[in-house]
């Protein structure tokens, strides 16, 4: 019997505390599987934000800490100055990353600081009730913009990636959408790139990773996959927005 | 063409139905006669001998339910 897919040895046993459908347990696990891939997990330290994924350390078969809503790229610095020879990773929501930690996420850009930011961008607060994030589509409906979201009220939504690509210490930035297995698969390749630039020493790396909200948009997992593609997607422009690698 | 084996964590399954929505052979079903512990009915395949083994519904399935192997 040769296994043709078997689940990550990058992840524990702990069930997922995920909704049914949701992206964060798909982004975990292409996660795992790249700090397998490459051999970092005995030495690997994720840093868990505030949002559903408040738990991702359990999940993660390496060590982890959880950080105060949005300073998870502040903690990263800490711990990866004093233990340089670990690789260390953020796990962020947008609540988290473009709201209450803009300034932790821009200082450690300008720094260029050596760690790998996954940025999970459902572009609504999932864990207090889905909420109006700064990613939260124009017209998109949550429960504190029950008539959709309102330009002149809310201003425009936040891209993360092109707002990064303006500092010149942002060594590797790319958006990618996990709405299908191709772009699963090519998410996963990201996210290896991203880690293998933190082993060569590069600087600051972030994925931004289109996901799906299926109970906080209210809708099916399979229509979530959909509305990441249809509406998502127009907005947020996937792509590589900086590669120091491939300018030389 | 060699026999693929199914494997089916049936008690993390969520019943979310992304690894059928992605079968391109259309053959992953929720199994409607049974509840397991989380209180979803959990996903089954309806014909094994069908399956091409390759591994779309594993890749998506967030909750790694789905393992596959090549006799
Ligand atoms: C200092 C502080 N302010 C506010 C909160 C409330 N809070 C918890 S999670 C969250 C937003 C989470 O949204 P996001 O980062 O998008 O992650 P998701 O839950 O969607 O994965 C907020 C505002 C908090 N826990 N701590
Ligand atoms: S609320 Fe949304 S982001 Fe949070 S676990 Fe549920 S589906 Fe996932
Ligand atoms: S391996 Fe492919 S054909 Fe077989 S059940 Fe999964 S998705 Fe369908
Ligand atoms: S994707 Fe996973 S959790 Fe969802 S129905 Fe299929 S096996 Fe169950």
């Amino acid at each position: 019997m040769a296994i043709i897919y078997e689940k990550s040895k990058g992840l524990t046993e702990r069930p997922l505390t995920y909704c049914p459908g949701c992206s964060h347990g798909i982004v975990h696990k292409l996660i795992a599987e790249t700090l397998v891939e490459l051999n970092l997990l005995d030495h690997t330290v994720a840093i868990a934000p505030v949002g559903c994924s408040v738990f991702a350390y359990d999940f993660f078969n390496c060590d982890g800490v959880q950080a105060a809503h949005g300073r998870a790229p502040a903690v990263a610095t800490g711990i990866k100055r004093v233990a340089p020879e670990s690789i260390v990773f953020t796990y962020q929501g947008d609540g988290d990353l473009a709201a209450i930690g803009t300034a932790e996420t821009i200082h450690a850009a300008h720094r260029g600081e050596n760690i790998t930011v996954i940025f999970i961008n459902n572009a609504i607060y999932g864990m207090t009730g889905g909420q109006l994030a700064p990613t939260t589509l124009v017209g998109q409906k949550t429960s504190t913009s029950p008539f959709g979201r309102n330009v002149a009220h809310q201003g425009l939504p936040i891209k993360v990636c092109e707002m990064l690509a303006a500092i010149p210490s942002s060594y590797y930035l790319e958006r990618t959408s996990v709405h299908d297995v191709p772009h699963i698969r090519k998410t996963k390749a990201a996210i290896k790139k991203a880690f293998q630039y933190q082993v060569d020493g590069k600087g600051f790396s972030m994925v931004e990773i289109l996901s799906g909200c299926p109970v906080g948009w209210n809708v099916s997992p399979v229509e979530s996959m959909k509305f990441i593609k249809e509406q998502m997607m127009p907005y947020y422009p996937l792509g590589v927005y900086r590669d120091g690698g491939a300018e030389i | 063409m060699a026999k693929v084996k199914l494997n089916f964590a049936e008690a993390l399954c969520k019943g979310c139905f992304l690894c059928a929505d992605a079968c391109p052979k259309k053959i992953l079903e929720l199994n409607e006669d049974k509840v397991n512990q989380k209180g979803y009915n959990p996903i089954h395949c309806t014909d094994e001998g069908a399956c091409i083994g390759c591994a779309m519904c594993a890749v998506i399935c967030p909750d790694s339910v789905i393992g596959l192997e090549r006799e």
